[in-house]
């Protein structure tokens, strides 16, 4: 390949991810919590913010191509006489399901809980990945 | 809450600060809690992503301004298939009424989500606060602490 076709390569793919972001309207309500999904041809990403929950109270799991995340965001606890003022954020017990556009190889998922974001990596299964045949000339 | 009631909702701040803003992103309204104690008001708000390195809180007169900044992350070669939530900053503004004591206000950030505590002044006591929240810009610094 020549280095300029390179360079372009790279200047169309930053087009094509600024088109990516672009090109999604963000519903206006989503159920909790809320998740954005990227996939590569063999890998995909799940990102979703779960503020205020501790990583010990979430569940992942994986069975084939969905990813079942579980948890309990707790409300503050109020004593007598306290009251809420205003509440605007989400609390309860949740459960969200995503399928993913291939089959997961479930022992290879890794997530990490950062600052209220849950961020989880879903490598496509080995026996679901699409195999080249080679064509032999006789 | 309402367990049916699960839908949410990430608004765009209506008045983002223009002073502050060195590049272009889009900034988000944090939703907040407000629990008003005998002692003391407590402010909690959802900002994903904020630790108490990216966070700024400013208190200038009675106007109290709390602004993260959010580094947005795009994985490589990777394309969206289901966006449910924009990236970006967050920016939310309230007015204290008066009787809230200044001086003592503490800001801890944990798993994404800031809580503020400001007790109410010696004085003031008997009497109910009312905040509200507002879209003005801020100044002074105060303390944020990591729990």
């Amino acid at each position: 390949m020549l280095w300029s076709d390179r360079v372009f390569d790279t200047l169309r793919e930053l087009e094509g991810m600024g088109r990516t972001l672009k090109r999604f309207d963000i519903p206006s309500t989503v159920e909790f919590p809320a998740t954005n999904v990227w996939v590569s041809e063999d890998h995909a990403v799940v990102t979703t913010e779960i503020p205020g929950i501790d990583s010990s109270a979430l569940e992942i799991s994986v069975i084939r191509d969905s990813l079942t995340l579980r948890g309990l965001r707790q409300a503050e606890a109020l004593k007598e006489g306290e009251s809420y003022h205003r509440r605007e954020r989400w609390s309860g017990q949740f459960t969200k399901t995503l399928e993913m556009p291939f089959a997961v190889e479930s022992d290879k998922v890794e997530a990490r809980f950062s600052k209220g974001v849950l961020y989880i990596s879903l490598p496509r299964a080995e026996a679901d990945k699409p195999r080249k045949i080679s064509v032999k000339s006789e | 809450m309402d367990e049916t009631a699960r839908e949410i909702q990430k608004k765009e701040a209506e008045t983002p600060e223009t002073g502050e803003r060195t590049r272009a992103t889009r900034v988000y309204s944090p939703q907040v809690d407000i629990v008003e104690r005998k002692e003391e008001i407590v402010v909690i708000a959802d900002m994903p992503g904020v630790d108490e390195k990216s966070l700024d809180i400013t208190l200038e007169k009675n106007v109290l301004t709390i602004y993260g900044k959010v580094d947005v992350y795009i994985p490589k070669d990777h394309r969206l298939i289901l966006s449910e939530y924009g990236i970006g900053d967050y920016q939310r503004v309230f007015t204290l009424s008066e009787e809230i004591d200044r001086n003592k206000i503490q800001a801890t950030v944990k798993n994404g989500v800031l809580k503020l505590v400001m007790p109410i002044a010696e004085s003031a006591k008997t009497r109910k606060i009312p905040i509200k929240a507002e879209g003005i810009g801020g100044v002074m610094n105060l303390n944020v602490r990591s729990v």
